[in-house]
């Protein structure tokens, strides 16, 4: 029986008091306890920002990489074992800034991961610059004058690249927010979980109360359709005076690694070389 | 018996088919063949050729002389004239080229007008050359029949005829109108099938499989995309898992967490692709995870001469990522070695839990080689220390960078039943966690650094040839093995008692492996395929010694060895 107790570590926690990670932190310790995970069965890979420091707070198995590449390198982790649980986490600049490339390509392969980002629309360690996602017009250090370049849709990218799971939570409902990760684990598939998140530092914008006011649950429509994608563009394209948060958009297409001969059988990590085997292709060569 | 063939054409033309169908003959009739390939960045047009190289001793370099020179376009004809030798043939198609020649050893043969009549196509072009080729060499015709067979068994019975058809008439073309006796006959001997024909990248390849690769990763990228596309053609028969990545960033850090989880795991580039991974080289340094990387050089700065070749980022691939971290580099020079050393590659990162980095370049990842024996026997795979679960029995606060005097900490894989791993790219404690303590980042770079001393340790010498001491030596290192070899086999014939030192350990250093006290006295002459004489630096450096000559090539040709021996003559 897995309880919350094994998820807490010993790390000192270098956050911000009041920052949105604390609350996306708690969901995801729900989240893992619900589904009963074994902490040594699961990886978390992170980037660099505030956000990739979760793995650290809770214990698991951790590999914090590079800034953008966590998905790559989570990719590789689940390609090589594919009995682990893999998460990748990161911010907005981490995710669709420096990572947006491998973010588009990780979604296309639809690889089983599960892609937890932290969205506060500004960056948060380099102290308040603008993000990807921040809004139009958003006053940071680097735009004096305001963002002249509208915000990314990171749910509407998704589910033009056909995005097996796409789901957008708020740090301030962290019950429904643990509820979207555990589905996003469940999911065979890549399932990316957008989260907006105060950042109480830098984002006097949009606030814990700037939220608030604004989002509402998609799940409480039960004639939402997660299946219908034109209408999941739709959806994606609110945003306002009314933001919606839930699963926005899945499909059931195979997984990356179900398709791949090689580890059908077993993962790659069980299986063993003999280097004598390859005498056989040499014949090839005559 | 030394003969070089050389087929010029456009890149569409079929050039390769007829190299591949010479080659393999003669190859499975216990001949020794070396083909360079010279193409340009492009699918079709240009100008093009392959040079095969047929001699009854072992021979590993471009012959700057051609024997029989086939012309399949006119480029041909002007720019691969001179290098035709005193008694060299031309073959070309006076009614399909503007070209004329009244020299008697110029020779036109319609292989358009024979490939129409007999094959039905201006595509079997290529077959009649080849028929009119082994002609000339006066070599029996059914070991070529046989090879087409083979060559052509996946397009069906209708276009193996064709090609088998159009061979046997421009064989029997120059046997008809060819009033002399052939010129350069090759001894017909019966076929025995033990020799082997493989490029460099397909060595490269098998080593990497035989010693356990489990996942490759890749951005195609010339010259290095023939490694990826082999390992692809193997990887379900081999149970290997190969994600073509969207860049090579992406490339290198699924290499890493693939490492990271345990699958034996590598990538391969070149220049321009190993500049986006620098950064996480320098991460595979920092979280202490294996990595195998091959940088098949190319011409650069920036694209540079895409589909040539040059030894111009050996400075780069020293000094690649930023911060201090352990690296070792290797670089064959021979088929047999880039399977040994590909096997040693993976044991050395997966022993010291940091990147290694294979240095080859277009010449040798292209060339054809020919090999009597590639001994699988030979490659053990060592994993390096990984705690199993007998090791670990009961739960642990296992700390994966624990010190220790080698600076090797014991790995655990993610999974493990009894242990957790946390392994940070920022600067991390023992357990993985990030810091901030200036006593603990002191601990940690003198443990990864400490690394570096265990790998010099495993840094094999470099290969003196002849053994002995020497007046004149010719140091070089990777894909120069073969053309340096015959300049010193040259030089001797030629009274001047030479030697060569060939790297292709190249990284860590150990400075002990040669006799500087004798190399004082003698002149040492560097080669190398760059401009500046990186390695010559390097090692001068690294030795004390001075290096008195610099022989330096960079137009994206390799050596020949008359190039070497008449360099060293000019200055004696």
């Amino acid at each position: 029986m897995v309880t919350l107790e094994d998820f807490n570590s010993d790390d000192p926690i270098a956050w911000c008091p009041g920052c949105g990670n604390f609350s996306i932190l708690k969901a995801l310790k729900q989240a893992l306890v619900d589904i009963q995970q074994q902490p040594h069965e699961l990886v978390i890979v992170s980037g660099i920002g505030q956000a990739p420091k979760t793995p650290h707070y809770l214990r698991c198995n951790c590999f914090n990489g590079l800034h953008g590449r966590t998905l790559p390198v989570a990719t590789g982790i689940k390609l090589a074992n594919h009995k682990l649980t893999v998460l990748a986490q990161g911010g907005d600049g981490d995710g669709y800034g420096e990572g947006g490339n491998h973010f588009l390509h990780a979604m296309r392969r639809n690889i089983n991961i599960t892609y937890l980002v932290h969205n506060n629309q500004v960056y948060g360690l380099t102290k308040g610059q603008a993000s990807p996602t921040s809004d139009y017009g958003f006053v940071t250090k680097t735009t004096p004058r305001g963002a002249i370049s509208p915000a990314c849709n990171p749910l509407l990218l998704a589910i033009a690249s056909d995005c097996s799971f796409v789901a957008r939570g708020f740090a301030g409902e962290i019950d429904h927010l643990a509820g979207l990760i555990n589905e996003g684990i469940r999911h065979k598939g890549f399932a990316l979980i957008d989260i907006l998140q105060p950042c109480v530092s830098f984002n006097r914008i949009n606030t814990f109360k700037w939220y608030s006011e604004r989002v509402y649950k998609i799940d409480a429509d039960s004639k939402y359709n997660t299946a219908d994608r034109l209408n999941a563009f739709q959806k994606a394209q609110e945003w306002g005076d009314k933001i919606p948060i839930g699963v926005i958009y899945q499909n059931q297409r195979p997984a990356l690694e179900e398709q791949i001969p090689a580890i059908v059988d077993q993962p790659l990590v069980a299986q063993r070389t003999d280097p004598e085997v390859f005498t056989e292709l040499l014949e090839t060569f005559k | 018996m030394d003969i070089s063939i050389r087929i010029g054409g456009e890149a569409g033309q079929g050039i390769q088919s007829v190299s591949s169908i010479i080659a393999k003959t003669f190859v499975r009739h216990d001949y020794y063949v070396f083909i360079n390939q010279d193409f340009a960045s492009r699918i079709r047009g240009g100008h093009n050729f392959d040079q095969i190289r047929i001699s009854d001793t072992p021979v590993r370099a471009v012959n700057d002389r051609v024997h029989i020179l086939i012309a399949l376009d006119k480029e041909t004809t002007r720019q691969d004239i001179d290098c035709l030798a005193d008694n060299g043939i031309l073959l070309f198609d006076g009614d399909s080229i503007d070209f004329t020649s009244e020299n008697p050893k110029h020779i036109s043969i319609p292989f358009a007008g024979i490939a129409s009549d007999v094959g039905k196509s201006k595509i079997m072009t290529n077959s009649v050359a080849t028929g009119a080729a082994m002609a000339l060499l006066d070599f029996d015709l059914d070991p070529v029949l046989d090879c087409l067979q083979e060559q052509f068994q996946q397009k069906g019975s209708e276009t193996i005829e064709k090609n088998q058809k159009s061979t046997t008439a421009g064989y029997d073309y120059v046997k008809r109108n060819l009033k002399a006796k052939p010129p350069f006959r090759v001894p017909a001997v019966t076929s025995v099938r033990q020799k082997m024909l493989l490029t460099g990248s397909q060595a490269m390849a098998l080593g990497a499989m035989a010693s356990g690769l489990k996942f490759y990763s890749g951005y195609p990228m010339s010259p290095a995309t023939t490694i990826m596309e082999f390992v692809s053609s193997q990887a379900d028969r081999y149970n290997i898992v190969l994600e073509q990545a969207e860049d090579e960033i992406a490339a290198i850090n699924l290499v890493i967490g693939a490492n990271f989880a345990g699958a034996r795991a590598m990538t391969a580039t070149s220049g321009g692709g190993f500049c986006l991974m620098v950064e996480a080289l320098s991460l595979a340094g920092m979280t202490e995870t294996p990595a195998v990387i091959v940088v098949a050089q190319r011409p650069g700065p920036a694209t540079g001469l895409p589909t040539r070749t040059e030894q111009a980022d050996f400075n780069f691939v020293m000094h690649a990522g930023h911060g201090d971290f352990p690296r070792a580099i290797l670089a064959p020079g021979q088929p047999e070695q880039a399977l040994y050393l590909m096997a040693k590659a993976f044991n050395l990162a997966d022993r010291y839990q940091t990147p290694v980095i294979v240095l080859s370049d277009q010449h040798f990842n292209d060339a054809y080689f020919t090999v009597d024996e590639l001994n699988f026997r030979d490659i053990t795979i060592d994993r390096g220390h990984i705690l199993t679960a007998q090791e670990l029995p009961s739960p642990h606060e296992y700390k994966r960078y624990a010190p220790s005097e080698s600076g090797i900490s014991p790995r655990i894989l993610p999974g493990h039943t009894k242990a957790l791993l946390y392994v940070d790219s920022d600067e991390h404690t023992e357990e993985g966690h990030i810091t901030e303590s200036a006593t603990v980042r002191n601990q940690m770079t003198r443990k990864r650094m400490q690394k570096l001393e265990g790998l010099r340790r495993e840094i094999g010498t470099p290969e003196i040839y002849p053994a002995g001491k020497s007046e004149l030596v010719l140091l070089g290192w990777g894909s120069t093995h073969g053309v340096i070899k015959e300049a010193v086999e040259a030089l001797n014939h030629n009274g001047m008692a030479a030697q060569m030192i060939h790297y292709s350990e190249l990284f860590p250093f150990n400075p002990r492996h040669v006799a500087a006290a004798e190399l004082r006295k003698a002149k040492i002459v560097a080669v190398e395929n760059n401009h500046t004489g990186q390695f010559a630096d390097f090692f001068s450096k690294a030795t004390g010694l001075s290096v008195d000559q610099r022989i330096l090539k960079y137009d994206g040709r390799p050596f020949t060895s008359r190039e070497i021996v008449d360099q060293i003559k000019d200055t004696k």
